[in-house]
């Protein structure tokens, strides 16, 4: 459950085309050109571990609280693997996901349940169902592939002040929920400040907003929070992010069917 | 016997060079279950209240390659004094070296992938009482050898001391009371026979293929009269089974298959079927799936099992919802004798702290010659409520 999101693996093109966009270029280009820096500026973290607190919150102001671990591991020419493991509510502590993210080929995902020791293969094909009852979609927080997106530069534009690129992407996987995916990137950094989601029938769904960002390694920028607001039934979502650690030395062995039962 | 296990499981935190912190966790259930007709035994009652604690103690060190759990399970009902009854559940040491794993101590293990009913599951012990639907295990004392390589996932067991299946008491139900203290064995050894079994288990692309084997006393007792009282018969077996599993488009295709051996014969039988999901019905957040399994035995109508030529379609309704609400919906038809047995599961988080869970089942056209005659008079609701900490 990486939550890279728009992070992208790496495909054939110059930083020379994102940095000094030329007449020649189309805003397609442009696009795929500032995809590409973004997943270019965060490869080579090896592996990641975080703790995640979700808060859910209807249109009355009821709120729900869940508490996640999460791990991945940076897999170089295909997508990256993840586990999260679930410490509240109490009744679901120590159910846990294993997902392999792949670029083109559907993503691999089992669900352990510990009070029946089983592990579930998960027919991941439909991922715009909510993650765990919140405005996060499972498309939303896997691992988010190149190849996943078409891209299009829109404009320049200022955010909270920031310089942006805003720029449209659109989902290449038939079962998304989004007809369309509007994203602020960062010029100066490359990360995403906003990402406005649109649904199947191309109407406005759902604003993420990102902040309290930090820089790890010199490198690595993650998010201290991100909120997801869906204006069609007015709940809203707060990821709030902890303790990120990277090169923990993780290997595939932490991301296997063993390692997933006894996750806890 | 238990009380020493009791005693061992405490112990055994305080002897662990402690580094990380004790984890406590568990639940603590009410439980209320109504039958709607009279019972067939004027010693049983209508309705039974009960209540179970299953606390867990969880302690790791060495970087988590070593951890330590300790699982003991309470329920005490009202009336029956064998669905009152207490069981370590698990209580095992695991240890982690590179890329194998041993585990050491009381546990439990899943196989297999259908829904309906799981043949080849063999591992642990059904504790029947707990619920006829056979989910719930007791624990087994095992020694696990497990590695994982890219060729899949191999597992071996060594399983020491075997546990009797728990059948309801003089005053439960559902069912007939069955004396399960009088158990006969084939073994010589009885309980102490020592038995064995491996699986292994692989992944390839969107298939999922299971291989197993079982030799020791078999898990699934024939009922027999012994002139006094209907007790268990616990036979020695090999079986065999495959569990096969294909994600192909919105369709999940299942398949268990078993080939059982006793002293006096062999039989084959298989669960088979699919899941077929509907995302987001009628533009809303559920999903709603499509469960239909067909249950096999080739002993036909001399089957110990009720599900010898058996047709089950379900529905699960999954709201996806904050309080994770979820529905099945079930019915499960004799295609021989027609018998028809449904079932309905549902379950919702309150606040964040308790589950409130519904189940109900009924037991329709039931033949004499049948297993599930017994069940005849015994449609139950069953309501439970549950605070997890």
């Amino acid at each position: 459950m990486n939550i890279r999101l728009i992070a992208i693996v790496p495909v054939i093109t110059t930083l020379w085309f994102s940095a000094t966009p030329s007449f020649s270029e189309t805003a397609e280009e442009k696009g795929l050109a500032i995809a590409t820096e973004i997943d270019k500026r965060d490869t080579g973290f090896g592996d990641q571990t975080s703790n995640m607190v979700m808060e859910l919150k209807n249109k009355h102001g009821d709120t729900s609280i869940r508490h996640l671990r999460l791990k991945t591991l940076e897999v170089t020419g295909d997508g990256d693997k993840s586990m999260s493991i679930f410490d509240e509510p109490a009744d679901v502590k120590g159910t846990a996901f294993l997902t392999f993210s792949h670029a083109v080929i559907p993503d691999e995902q089992w669900l352990y349940l510990p009070a029946l020791k089983r592990v579930k293969r998960i027919n991941s094909k439909n991922k715009s169902g909510p993650f765990m009852g919140s405005e996060f979609a499972y498309e939303d927080i896997g691992s988010q592939e190149i190849a996943k997106y078409s891209y299009k530069y829109i404009r320049d534009e200022q955010y909270n002040g920031i310089d942006c690129f805003v720029m449209e992407r659109y989902p290449a996987y038939e079962h998304s929920g989004y007809t369309r995916q509007v994203a602020w990137i960062n010029k100066a950094e490359y990360r995403p400040e906003k990402i406005v989601f649109y649904d199947r029938k191309n109407s406005l769904l759902k604003t993420l907003s990102y902040s309290g960002y930090k820089q790890y390694l010199g490198k690595y920028w993650r998010p201290g929070e991100m909120l997801m607001e869906n204006h069609q039934n007015e709940k809203t979502t707060v990821l709030t992010w902890n303790d990120y650690q990277f090169k923990t030395g993780l290997t595939d062995s932490d991301f296997n069917r063993n390692s997933l039962k006894r996750a806890k | 016997m238990k009380r020493i296990s009791l005693l061992i499981g405490f112990a055994l935190f305080f002897l662990v060079p402690g580094v990380h912190a004790l984890e406590l966790s568990g639940n603590i259930s009410l439980q209320q279950r109504s039958f709607f007709s009279d019972p067939l035994d004027a010693r049983q009652h209508n309705n039974y209240t009960s209540f179970a604690i299953e606390p867990e103690l969880y302690q790791s060190w060495d970087d988590n390659k070593q951890s330590l759990v300790f699982k003991p399970f309470h329920r005490h009902d009202q009336y029956d004094d064998e669905r009152t009854h207490s069981d370590i559940r698990e209580l095992a040491w695991l240890g982690v070296f590179d890329s194998w794993e041993l585990t050491v101590g009381i546990s439990k293990v899943f196989w297999g992938v259908t829904e309906t009913q799981h043949l080849v599951d063999i591992i642990n012990q059904t504790d029947q009482v707990e619920n006829i639907d056979g989910e719930d295990k007791l624990g087994q004392p095992m020694i696990r050898f497990s590695t994982e390589r890219d060729w899949g996932v191999l597992d071996f067991f060594i399983l020491p001391g075997f546990r009797e299946r728990t059948f309801s008491g003089i005053e439960g139900r559902p069912g007939l009371p069955i004396d399960g203290n009088a158990a006969s064995y084939e073994s010589s050894d009885g309980e102490h026979h020592i038995d064995y079994a491996f699986r292994w288990f692989s992944t390839y692309d969107e298939w999922e293929l299971g291989i197993s084997h079982f030799s020791g006393t078999s898990r699934d007792p024939e009922i027999i009269f012994n002139g006094t009282t209907l007790i268990p018969y616990y036979d020695l077996i090999n079986q065999t089974g495959l569990d096969l599993q294909a994600l192909i488009g919105d369709w999940t295709w299942k398949l268990e298959l078993i080939s059982r051996e006793n002293s006096t014969e062999r039989f084959t039988a298989l669960t088979g079927g699919f899941e077929y999901t509907l995302v987001g019905i009628s533009d809303s957040d559920a999903d709603l799936g499509i469960v239909i399994e067909y249950l096999y035995d080739d002993r036909g109508q001399l089957s110990s099992s009720p599900f010898q030529n058996d047709l089950t379609t379900a529905f699960r309704l999954t709201l996806n919802d904050v309080q994770s609400s979820e529905l099945l919906l079930g019915i499960t038809t004799d295609l021989d004798d027609q018998t028809v047995v449904t079932f309905i599961e549902g379950s919702r988080r309150i606040g964040q702290s308790f589950k409130a869970t519904l189940e109900a089942r009924t037991f329709n056209n039931t033949s004499p010659s049948r297993p599930l005659h017994s069940f005849r008079r015994d449609d139950m609701i069953q309501a439970e409520l549950a605070w997890y900490f």
